[in-house]
C-alpha cells in the first residue's frame, strides 16, 4: 500500500487526511484532494481498462473531463452504483470503491484481445454502420458480445437511496469556468454590480491556474486564486458553484447546471440530519453568458500511442504540481509549441530524468524553449515520437526527424528508453457549449482550432476563443466581465479593474501536427490511435476516406469517431485533420461535428431530481377520493385522476375478482341501482350574448332553440370533420350554458374554444371558465334512482316535470345542488352536482337512504361496459382522430341546415368524408357467446386470405356483457353501416380465428325506452 | 426552453406555460361553402416551413389563456418580437439583411449540421493574418 510514485512534497493535496481505496478489488491509500485518477498514478496502477475493441490495455492519459480511459464503476454496494464515471472528475474519499467497466474479465489479463486478435475483422471499422446496413439478423450476432465487452459501466439493480433536486435561478450574468479568464470575468461583473452565477466542473476552482508555474501580482497562481475566490465569496451577489458542471446551453440563454453536492464525501450522501440532496440541477435563465470554459489539450496521434505511460503534456504537469505524483520516471516530450515545455520543466524539477523534447518545429525558440536548454535538457527539432515502445508500460520511444508537409519521416529513427511519453499537439478551444445552441464554430488558423461562433447573449473569453497567453487572458476577460455586465442592463460605472500584474511570455510559433508520420503508411504502421475511448485508429479513418465517405458526419458514422461518452473531446480535431489529409483538403473544408448536450454525463437522478415515484405526474383526486380508499377501491388513471375502477368485495374471506366485481356492479345498476362518482367529467361555463351563437359554431348540432332546463348531447369536431370530443351542455340561463366535456378531454376543449373566440370571431361575446373542481358529480342510475332521490331532494321528480335530458335546480341532503337527467348506462339516471366541498356529506346522505336499494357503488370499469351496452362512444377509445359523425353513424347530432359553417362541416362534403369504404362504426356478437374479443384486433372479410391480408376494420371497445349473457364488442369496419349481418373474422396470434356477426352497436334496450321511464 | 416575452402580461415567462398553435395568420375562409376542395383542404392541411423568419400562434396556456402571436428565426430560434393578435409583425422575411440571405437563410439548402467554409472562417483568417 505504498505510494510509489507521490512526491514528498508539494502538491494541493491534504497530506493529513490519508485515505483508503478500493480498485478492482485491490486496497490503495491517497490523501484528501486527489481524485481517483490522482491516487491510482501515485500508486503505481498503470492499467485501468481495457479498450473497447481490441482489449488493449489501457491507462490514465489525461486529467479533466476530457479523459477516455480511466472510466469506472463507482459504488460498494448494490444501491449505490454509478456507471460511466470518469477518475480523473471523481474526488477520492474514505472507502471509495471502483472498477473498470471495460475489464472483462479482468483488466490485467486479456481475453477479449484473444477473441479480437483471432478473428481480426470481429469489429473493423464501419462495423456499427454495416452492421445496422445489415439485416436485423447480424445485429442479434453481435449484440450480446458488444453489449458485455463493451459496456461503459451498468445502472444499479436497487433503489436510489438518495434524493436530487432541480432549482430555476436568474442572474445577469452567468459565468462558465473558474480558471484565469472566468476568475477575473466573474471578479469584474461582481464588482460592477452583476448578479453572478459562477460555476466550475472541478473540486476546486482556479483551473489550470492550480498548476501554473507563473505569477500574478508577484504571488504564486493559486494564492492569487484564493485571494479573488475570498472576495467573491464575500459578496452577496455572487453564487459559487464549484463541482458544478454546465451540461447544456440551450435556447435563450437558458443553462443546465449539474451541481455534485456530496460526491465527494461518499457513496451517498451523508444522513447526519436531514439527508441533503445529492446533486442538483440547476435550471439558469441567465440574461447575459460568460463563456471561459478553456481549452483542451490535443494529443499527437503516433503509433502505439495508446499504451499505458502516454500521457497528455499539460496532464503530467497537473499531477505533479496539483497532486504531488510522478506518473513516471523518464519523460521523453513531444511537442509542437512552447507551453508545453513546461512539462519538462516540472518534470526536472522534481527530481526525475526528461530524456529528450523532440519539438516538430525546424527552429523552436521563446523563452520556456531557453529554460529548458539552460537547464541542459535535449531538445530535438524538427522531429516527433513516431512510435512507443512496450506492452503494458512504455518502455521507450522512437524519435525521428519529419517532415510534416510530405508526410514523411525524413530521419533515422532513434530509440530513446524511457517509461513516461508525453504529448502536445496544441490545444483545442472547449467549444462545446456553444455549440449546443447550433452556431457553427469557426476555424482559425493562427491558432489551429475552432473558436465558438456568434450567439446571441454569450461572450467567450481566455482559451476557449483562442487567447492563450496568461497575461492576454486576463485583460480579454477583464473585458468581458465588462461587456456581459452592460449587456445584462446593469447600472453600472464599468470602470475596468485594476489588472493583476502578469509578466508578459515570449512564446514562439506553434505549428501544425496531428497524426505523426511513420515509416509504414498509416494502414500498416502500428496502431495510431484517434478516438482512445471507441478504439478508432488513423488507419480507420483513412478506409473510411477510401471507401468513399468525406463528410465529417458520415466518418464519424462509419468509424464511431466520437460516439464514447467522452464524445472525442480528445480525438474530434485530430480525426478531422486526417481526414482532411486524406481528402486534400483543409480542417474547415472537412467541417467539425455538432456537439449535443451534456457535456459529460449526468446522471438520471438529477435529471429526475423530485419529480419521481409519487410526484412523477400530478395525482388529481375528486372530493370523494378518500370514500372510495375506505371502500377499498381498485383504481385506474384518467388522465392525472385517479378514478376508483371498481370496488371489489370480500365475501367469505375471499376477495372478488375484477370480473365478479363488474358483473355485480353491472347487475345492480340494471336491475336496481348504482352510483358512479363522475366528478373528473371536464365542466366549462360559459357565459355572454353571444354563448348560444358561438355553441352553434363548435358543435355540429342545433343550440338555436334549447330551452333553459334543457339539455343536449354535443358533438364537436376539428375543421377537418373528425370528432375530437363530446358531451352535454345545459342551458342554465338565456346567455348562461354549462358544458360537460371528456375527463381527459377538459384542457384541451377549453383551450379550443379560447381559440376560435380569441382568433377567429373576437367579436362574439363569450366568456369560458373551467369548473371541473368547482362541482362534484354524483350519477345515481338504475329503476330505484327516483325513489332514492326523492328521499332526499325537494325537486319535483314526476316523471312528466323533470323529463329525460331535463336539469333542475334545488336542494339534495339539505345543500344546493343542480340535478341533470342525463343517462351514460341507458336507465334511468340522476346526475347530481353539489360544490365539491359538500360533496361527502351527500354522497354519505346517499348511502344511508340507498342500503334498503342495495345502492351500489361502481368504477370506470362497469361505467365502459353499461354505456358499450347501448352504443354509447368513448372518444379516444371508439374514435382516434380519423372518424367523423357520419362514420359513427350520429347523422342525427349534425345540423347540416345550420345558417353558420360550424367547425368541420365544410370538410365533411370533402371526397374522402364522402367515400362509401370509410371504416364505420358497428356492433360486433361473437358467434361463440364465450368469447370476448381483443380490443385492437383486426378484422378481415375472408379468414382464408394469404398474408398479408386485406384488413377492414378493429375492435374498438370489447367486454363480457352480465346483463346479456355474453361477449360483444364495438368496432369500426369499411363500409360497416352496409353490412349489418354479415360475417367478419379476427384472426390471432396464437392462430385462432373468431368469427363474429356485424350488429347494431346498440345491445341493450336498443328503442331506448328505459332511460325515459 | 424559450424565453418568451407575453404581450398581454408584459413579462418574459418560461416556455413551460406556453403552448405552440401553428403558423399564425391562416386565416378560415370567410364563406367554407364557397371554397373548393382544393382550397379547403388547403386551409386544412397545408403549413410553411420556411428556415428563417416564421410567424408563429402561442398560446399563454397557464398564464393569461390569451393567443399571441411570435416572429422566430427557426435556425437560430430566436424570437425576434411577439406582438398581439390582430396586429401585424414588423420583421417578415422580406426585411432579412442581405448577409443573411447570402449565408442560405430562407433557401433549403439542408446540410447545417456539418460545418463547411464559411465566408465568416474566411474574413477571419484574413483579419488574423494582417
Ligand atoms: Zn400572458
Amino acid at each position: 500500500m505504498t505510494q510509489v510514485n507521490r512526491l514528498k512534497q508539494g502538491g494541493r493535496i491534504d497530506r493529513s487526511r490519508p485515505l483508503k481505496f478500493v480498485f478492482n478489488g485491490q486496497q490503495y491509500a491517497g490523501y484528501g484532494g486527489d481524485t481517483l485518477a490522482s491516487a491510482l498514478l501515485a500508486n503505481g496502477v498503470d492499467i485501468v481498462n481495457r479498450s473497447f475493441k481490441y482489449s488493449r490495455p489501457r491507462g490514465i492519459v489525461a486529467a479533466g473531463a476530457e479523459e477516455p480511459n480511466a472510466v469506472v464503476q463507482l459504488g460498494a454496494t448494490e444501491a449505490a452504483q454509478v456507471p460511466n464515471v470518469r477518475a480523473t472528475q471523481q474526488a477520492l474519499y474514505q472507502g471509495l470503491t471502483a472498477r473498470s467497466t471495460n475489464g472483462w474479465p479482468n483488466v490485467q489479463r486479456d481475453l477479449m484481445g484473444m477473441v479480437g486478435k483471432l478473428s481480426g475483422t470481429f469489429m473493423p471499422p464501419g462495423f456499427y454502420y454495416k452492421t445496422f446496413m445489415a439485416p436485423a439478423s447480424l445485429w442479434m450476432t453481435y449484440e450480446k458480445y458488444i453489449r458485455k465487452s463493451a459496456g461503459l459501466g451498468r445502472s444499479p439493480a436497487e433503489p436510489d437511496p438518495d434524493s436530487y433536486e432541480h432549482i430555476n435561478q436568474h442572474c445577469d450574468v452567468l459565468i462558465i469556468g473558474a480558471g484565469p479568464a472566468g476568475l477575473t470575468a466573474a471578479v469584474t461583473a461582481a464588482r460592477n454590480g452583476a448578479r453572478v452565477i459562477f460555476c466550475d466542473e472541478q473540486e476546486e476552482m482556479g483551473g489550470s491556474l492550480l498548476d501554473s508555474r507563473e505569477l500574478i501580482d508577484d504571488m504564486p497562481a493559486a494564492q492569487w486564486v484564493d485571494r479573488i475566490l475570498d472576495e467573491l465569496s464575500s459578496l452577496s451577489n455572487v453564487t459559487l458553484l464549484p463541482r458544478t458542471t454546465a451540461n447544456g446551453y440551450h435556447d435563450h440563454n437558458f443553462v443546465t447546471l449539474h451541481e455534485r453536492r456530496t460526491e465527494h464525501l461518499g457513496d451517498s450522501a451523508p444522513t447526519g440530519g436531514r439527508r441533503q440532496a445529492r446533486a442538483r440541477l440547476h435550471r439558469v435563465r441567465a440574461s447575459q453568458v460568460v463563456l471561459a470554459a478553456g481549452a483542451h489539450e490535443r494529443p499527437l496521434v503516433y503509433a502505439n500511442n495508446d499504451v499505458p505511460g502516454n500521457l497528455l503534456a499539460g496532464a503530467v504537469s497537473t499531477y505533479i504540481r496539483r497532486y504531488g505524483v510522478m506518473p513516471g520516471q523518464k519523460l521523453v516530450l513531444s511537442v509542437t509549441n512552447d507551453h508545453a515545455y513546461r512539462t519538462a520543466l516540472d518534470w526536472q524539477e522534481a527530481g526525475c530524468e526528461v530524456v529528450a523534447i523532440a519539438d516538430a518545429r525546424a527552429n523552436p525558440k521563446g523563452e520556456l524553449v531557453e529554460k529548458a536548454q539552460s537547464l541542459g535538457i535535449r531538445i530535438i527539432a524538427q522531429s516527433a515520437v513516431i512510435e512507443a515502445k512496450g506492452s503494458n508500460r512504455v518502455s521507450a520511444a522512437c524519435v525521428a526527424k519529419i517532415d510534416a508537409d510530405s508526410f514523411s519521416v525524413v530521419g533515422r529513427v532513434e530509440e530513446l528508453a524511457c517509461d513516461t511519453i508525453a504529448s502536445s499537439g496544441g490545444y483545442s478551444p472547449v467549444i462545446h457549449l456553444s455549440s449546443h445552441t447550433g452556431t457553427r464554430p469557426l476555424w482559425r488558423d493562427d491558432i489551429l482550432g475552432f473558436v465558438p461562433g456568434e450567439v446571441k447573449g454569450l461572450t467567450a473569453t481566455g482559451g476557449v476563443r483562442g487567447v492563450y497567453p496568461l497575461h492576454e487572458v486576463i485583460r480579454d476577460a477583464a473585458d468581458a466581465g465588462v461587456r456581459a455586465t452592460l449587456a445584462a442592463g446593469v447600472k453600472t460605472h464599468a470602470e475596468a479593474t485594476t489588472l493583476p500584474q502578469v509578466a508578459a511570455r515570449q512564446d514562439g510559433e506553434a505549428c501544425a501536427l496531428y497524426q505523426v508520420p511513420h515509416r509504414k503508411p498509416s494502414m500498416r504502421a502500428p496502431k495510431q490511435f484517434v478516438d482512445l475511448q471507441n478504439d478508432v485508429t488513423a488507419a480507420g479513418i483513412e478506409l473510411a476516406t477510401r471507401e468513399g465517405f468525406e463528410s465529417i458526419e458520415h466518418i464519424k458514422r462509419y468509424t464511431a469517431m466520437g460516439f464514447g461518452t467522452d464524445q472525442g473531446k480528445l480525438g474530434n480535431i485530430n480525426g478531422m485533420a486526417i481526414a482532411a489529409r486524406c481528402l486534400k483538403r483543409t480542417i474547415p473544408e472537412v467541417g467539425t461535428t455538432v456537439f449535443r448536450p451534456n457535456y459529460t454525463p449526468v446522471t438520471f437522478g438529477a435529471i429526475a431530481g423530485r419529480h419521481c415515484r409519487d410526484l412523477f405526474d400530478p395525482e388529481r383526486y375528486t372530493a370523494l377520493h378518500q370514500w372510495h380508499v375506505e371502500q377499498g377501491a381498485e383504481f385506474e388513471d384518467v388522465g392525472q385522476w385517479k378514478r376508483p375502477w371498481y370496488f371489489p368485495r370480500t365475501v367469505n374471506g375471499k376477495k372478488e375478482t375484477m370480473h365478479e366485481a363488474v358483473s355485480r356492479e353491472c347487475l345492480a345498476v340494471r336491475e336496481h341501482i348504482g352510483i358512479l362518482d363522475a366528478s373528473t367529467l371536464g365542466k366549462i361555463d360559459i357565459q355572454g350574448p353571444d354563448a348560444r351563437e358561438f355553441l352553434g359554431r363548435v358543435y355540429t348540432n342545433k343550440w338555436a332553440k334549447l330551452d333553459v332546463g334543457r339539455v343536449r348531447y354535443g358533438l364537436m369536431c376539428k375543421d377537418d370533420g373528425m370528432l375530437m370530443d363530446d358531451g352535454t351542455t345545459s342551458c342554465l340561463g338565456e346567455n348562461h350554458f354549462l358544458m360537460t366535456t371528456t375527463t381527459g378531454g377538459a384542457a384541451g376543449v377549453m383551450e379550443w374554444m379560447e381559440l376560435w373566440h380569441q382568433t377567429e370571431w373576437p367579436e362574439l361575446d363569450v366568456y369560458f371558465t373551467s369548473v371541473t373542481d368547482h362541482w362534484a358529480t354524483m350519477t345515481v342510475t338504475g329503476p330505484d334512482a327516483r325513489k332514492l332521490l326523492a328521499e332526499i331532494t325537494d325537486i319535483d321528480l314526476d316523471k312528466d316535470q323533470f323529463k329525460f335530458m331535463d336539469w333542475r335546480e334545488g336542494t339534495v341532503a339539505g345543500v344546493p345542488a343542480r340535478v341533470f337527467r342525463i343517462s351514460f348506462t341507458g336507465e334511468l339516471s340522476y346526475e347530481i352536482n353539489v360544490q365539491a366541498n359538500y360533496a361527502m356529506h351527500v354522497w354519505k346522505t346517499l348511502f344511508e337512504h340507498g342500503e334498503k336499494y342495495e345502492l351500489t357503488p361502481y368504477g370506470t370499469e362497469t361505467m365502459h361496459v353499461l354505456r358499450a351496452e347501448k352504443g354509447l362512444i368513448i372518444v379516444g377509445q371508439d374514435t382516434d382522430g380519423s372518424v367523423t359523425p357520419e362514420d359513427l353513424g350520429m347523422q342525427w347530432a349534425i345540423g347540416y341546415d345550420k345558417p353558420f359553417t360550424w367547425i368541420g362541416k365544410r370538410a365533411l362534403s370533402r371526397p374522402d368524408t364522402r367515400r362509401a369504404d370509410r371504416k364505420q362504426f358497428v356492433g360486433l356478437k361473437p358467434k361463440d357467446a364465450k368469447v370476448v374479443l381483443e380490443e385492437g384486433a383486426q378484422i378481415v372479410l375472408d379468414p382464408n386470405q394469404s398474408i398479408p391480408m386485406a384488413m377492414v376494420g378493429h375492435v374498438t371497445s370489447s367486454y363480457y356483457s352480465p346483463t346479456l349473457g355474453h361477449g360483444f364488442a364495438l368496432a369500426v369496419v369499411k363500409g360497416g353501416h352496409q353490412r349489418m349481418g354479415e360475417t367478419v373474422y379476427l384472426p390471432m396470434v396464437d392462430g385462432t380465428v373468431y368469427e363474429a356477426e356485424i350488429v347494431s352497436p346498440v345491445f341493450v334496450d336498443p328503442k331506448g325506452e328505459r332511460q325515459h321511464v | 426552453m424559450f424565453h418568451i416575452y407575453c404581450p398581454y402580461c408584459e413579462e418574459h415567462r418560461e416556455e413551460e406555460e406556453f403552448h405552440p398553435k401553428g403558423q399564425a395568420h391562416i386565416q378560415r375562409p370567410v364563406d367554407p361553402e364557397a371554397c373548393s376542395d382544393e382550397a379547403w383542404g388547403d386551409y386544412l392541411f397545408f403549413r410553411d416551413n420556411p428556415r428563417g423568419i416564421h410567424h408563429e400562434l402561442w398560446v399563454h396556456a397557464v398564464g393569461c389563456r390569451k393567443f399571441f402571436n411570435i416572429t422566430r428565426h427557426t435556425v437560430s430560434y430566436e424570437i425576434l418580437e411577439t406582438y398581439k393578435m390582430g396586429e401585424k409583425p414588423s420583421i417578415t422575411a422580406a426585411d432579412l439583411s442581405e448577409k443573411d440571405k447570402q449565408a442560405g437563410v430562407q433557401a433549403a439548402s439542408g446540410g447545417w449540421q456539418t460545418v463547411g467554409a464559411r465566408p465568416e472562417s474566411e474574413a477571419l483568417n484574413k483579419e488574423a493574418r494582417a
